[in-house]
């Protein structure tokens, strides 16, 4: 245990400027979205509260909003948006806004009639009312409002850093993909103590007698808007292109860590989920990303890949990982997922991808077609022998290759399926599997090696650009130390890979990694 | 002076207040009298367009209210409420300063002035930079007048300014501020369901029911000419305090023995039968000293004053 925290602390230390930054960045975009709700859940709460009838629908337009999942509301924006501050701004606004408005409109509301009564019949007028009656004893409760609103953005406010919005959200999603606690706790720690913190601060100021209040009221907004400015902070360095990583990319050392160590890449990086990394890319807001080489966005977004042509990123062989448990339960299982063993090229797969990805086919759709061009597929024999458990990580591949599964399962054995599909990165997959959660799933073989296994650095150097060393390597690793089995591979290489846009690659003469370094530098 | 003409208010299908007029004299105190939801409250702030009547019209110092603004027309008229309705969130001398903002008086002006009326009310001097909940009933109610007080104005709307007050602090009170010399100057319209406390404050009761006015008229003509049973029936519960009240030696002056004793300090005959019996109660004199007119004056006791006053009301009674 104490090494344990010594670690984290040794993290903490080393990312220390990385730390501070997202926690400014977090800072400045929990107050800055605050700020605009509170811009504009007043005003819309002081209305429904003057206009009764409007309370109705307002307050159920603002609720339903707070109901829609914070990832949906943030892929609703890019179309509008794009990636980056603005939209995240606008998804926090929206969370903090039904918390105001309700308050404001509660406060208001709950004001003692006699006190209106009393301000109207001393000659004050509407405006003066709202201004030095209602507002003033609305207050405690708008404030109550406004802390709720507070908590919840510095929560939703980790999930920015899936828009290329910065935030603590780096460190936390970068650590849940790369299964590293320490970089998950450096992220989610201060994240739960910034709640903390403005919660307790917050409920101070909603305590205070009127008189302090009415000092703080002058003070509370210069804070807001300070603390919302730290979001306004340069990035640590500009450069003529702009790259976006997804968090998993960023920490890893055959990802930006080997790209800064091995090729000397310096480029301003912002980091981004590739849900949106692809499409950002296209619409020229990125230039440089860290993509799926297989990936049927590549395709579909006329994206080239830049040759590795000092081959730090390891090779990615598909191929499903199953419990030796499950194995004995279910004989026929490695029988009948082998029958899929180097079916599918990389071009095989990039075109499966392109399906589901661009063309919006159902994965099981492009998982029948597949097994039926090549003869594989049978109809279910809907036997009840069993059930199969079938995971799969949240991307569209994924997505097919459990398809394929559930399949072939299907119509040659008398197993029953069930498939647990999207389980988040790495980490939630490979948890779930050693729980005994699930009974296999597909898996990269540099991925075991990597992130799963993190093998002293020299044992991973040599064995990371030999695709059969590394098989073999994690074979008998999760044999030994996961009583866990890798199947035969399924033939295509999904490997980290950098892609330009197709013309920009083209005008600046940039081909391979090292292209793209000297091009930076010169820039 | 205040004038009502025809004044109507209708809430939903109610009726709450019906064709009601009246004019009050300057100076003088009206008291509008019955029980709840007879129509006198909203009768009283259509006075000051707290409520819009739907006909009739209402007059202050000769104009139409109407045609002012009504924000400013309210600037101008003191008004007290049952419920107080001071700020929570003001001092009590913010609270006063009230209307002397909202008419951009200057800070010495405000500060001379809400002296003045502490001392006039009895209010502690510290209790200024208090806040409301600070202090007691009786206290926040003489705030509230004080607020209402403040700029002088010539008319002053009271919605039943004693009805949140225990018993024992609500008389203290009416005394005090029948007393208050700023209150004389007055144009008053109050409201209250308190019979006796129309009696003690009044200069003439208007007694209303179902939103029409039953009868308007000083105490005295409501308890010895009552219009109908109505207006006796109202009254029947306390008569014999009310009559007691609203009878003054003059009354009963000429039922009194014509004993003449020697000089000294007399007391006036506007003094009412109730104060007299308490006078010789707490005192440990057993007789009064009164002047009358002419000069004359009497020495009454116990028994005498209560025969005066049962041979007193068998008159009013045969009239």
């Amino acid at each position: 245990m104490n090494e344990h925290q010594q670690t984290l602390w040794q993290f903490m230390h080393e990312q220390a400027d990385k730390l501070f930054n997202q926690t400014l960045q977090h800072v400045g975009l929990t107050f800055i979205s605050l700020l605009f709700a509170i811009a504009i859940g007043l005003p819309l709460g002081i209305l429904i509260a003057r206009k009764r009838k409007l309370s109705g629908t307002i307050l159920g337009i603002a609720g339903v909003l707070q109901t829609v999942p914070s990832i949906a509301l943030l892929g609703f924006m890019i179309p509008v948006l794009g990636i980056g501050a603005k939209p995240a701004i606008v998804a926090l606004l929206i969370y903090a806004l039904l918390p105001i408005i309700r308050n404001t409109y509660t406060g208001i509301i709950g004001i003692d009639q006699h006190v209106k009564e009393a301000a109207r019949a001393m000659g004050m007028s509407k405006s003066q009312i709202l201004l030095k009656v209602e507002l003033p004893l609305a207050m405690p409760v708008i404030l109550a409002g406004i802390r709720t609103a507070t908590v919840i953005n510095v929560g939703v406010a980790t999930l920015a850093s899936f828009i290329a919005a910065g935030g603590l959200g780096e460190f936390i999603f970068g650590g849940i993909s790369l299964n590293n606690t320490n970089m998950i706790l450096a992220g989610a720690i201060p994240a739960a103590l910034l709640a903390i913190i403005l919660d307790a601060l917050l409920s101070l100021v909603q305590k205070m007698n009127f008189k302090k209040l009415r000092k703080a009221l002058y003070i509370l907004p210069v804070v807001i808007l300070i603390l919302g400015g730290f979001y306004a902070l340069p990035s640590a360095y500009g450069s003529t292109l702009t790259a976006g990583f997804t968090p998993e990319f960023m920490g890893r050392q055959d990802g930006d860590l080997g790209l800064k160590s091995t090729y000397g890449l310096k480029i301003h990086t912002i980091v981004i989920s590739d849900a949106v990394m692809y499409k950002a890319a296209f619409s020229k807001e990125l230039d440089v990303i860290s993509g799926y080489s297989t990936d049927g966005r590549l395709k579909a977004f006329d994206l080239k890949i830049l040759k590795d042509d000092k081959s730090i990123f390891p090779p990615y062989y598909a191929a499903p990982i199953v419990r030796n448990e499950a194995l004995k339960q279910f004989p026929k299982l490695e029988e009948t997922l082998n029958l899929l063993a180097r079916k599918i090229t990389d071009s095989v797969m990039t075109d499966l991808n392109y399906r589901t990805d661009y063309l919006h086919q159902t994965p099981e759709r492009v998982a029948k077609d597949f097994l039926i061009s090549i003869g594989l597929y049978k109809a279910p024999k809907n036997g009840h022998n069993g059930v199969v458990r079938i995971g799969s990580k949240i991307f569209g591949e994924q997505y097919i290759l459990a398809e394929m599964y559930s399949m072939l399962i299907k119509g040659n054995t008398d197993y029953e399926v069930s498939t647990k599909t999207g389980l988040g990165g790495t980490k939630i997959c490979f948890d779930a599997l050693m729980n005994d959660q699930i009974d296999f799933y597909p898996e990269y073989t540099g991925t075991g090696l990597l992130v799963l296994l993190q093998p002293d650095p020299k044992i991973a150097k040599e064995m990371a650009h030999d695709k059969d060393k590394t098989y073999d390597y994690v074979s008998t690793e999760f044999e030994k130390k996961f009583k866990i089995k890798w199947l035969k591979p399924i033939g295509f290489n999904n490997s980290y890979a950098l892609m330009m846009r197709q013309k920009q690659s083209k005008d600046l003469n940039v081909n391979t990694i090292t292209d793209l370094k000297n091009y930076l530098d010169k820039n | 002076m205040i004038e009502l003409k025809g004044i109507s208010k209708k809430f939903g299908d109610t009726q709450a207040v019906n064709q009601v007029s009246f004019k009050v004299d300057e100076k003088e105190t009206l008291v509008l009298l019955g029980t709840s939801g007879c129509g006198k409250t909203t009768t009283l702030k259509m006075i000051n367009r707290l409520i819009e009547p739907d006909a009739g019209e209402v007059f202050i110092n000769g104009k139409d209210i109407n045609n002012q603004d009504p924000d400013i027309l309210r600037t101008g008229i003191g008004y007290v409420m049952q419920n107080i309705g001071l700020f929570p969130h003001y001092t009590i001398a913010e609270n006063i300063a009230v209307v002397p903002k909202l008419l951009k008086w200057d800070k010495e002006k405000i500060k001379a002035r809400t002296q003045e009326l502490i001392k006039k009310l009895h209010l502690p001097e510290n209790s200024l930079s208090m806040f409301p909940h600070e202090l007691s009933g009786g206290q926040q109610q003489r705030v509230g007048l004080a607020r209402a007080l403040v700029t002088d104005p010539s008319v002053l709307l009271m919605d039943e300014p004693l009805g949140a007050l225990d018993n024992v602090t609500r008389t203290s009170i009416q005394k005090e501020f029948k007393g208050l010399e700023e209150l004389k100057r007055k144009t008053i319209v109050m409201v209250t369901h308190d019979v006796q406390e129309a009696f003690e404050l009044a200069d003439r009761i208007c007694l209303m029911d179902k939103g029409k006015i039953i009868q308007i008229g000083t105490p005295k003509e409501l308890l010895y000419q009552p219009i109908n049973d109505f207006a006796r029936k109202f009254l029947a519960g306390q008569r014999l305090a009310l009559e007691f009240k609203v009878v003054k030696m003059q009354d009963i002056w000429p039922y009194l023995p014509k004993v003449t004793l020697q000089d000294g300090k007399s007391l006036s005959a506007d003094l009412n039968v109730w104060d007299a019996m308490e006078l010789l109660r707490s005192s440990d004199r057993s007789e009064l000293l009164v002047s009358g007119a002419n000069k004359e004056s009497k020495a009454i006791n116990f028994e005498q004053l209560t025969k005066g006053f049962n041979q007193f009301q068998n008159e009013q009674v045969h009239e």
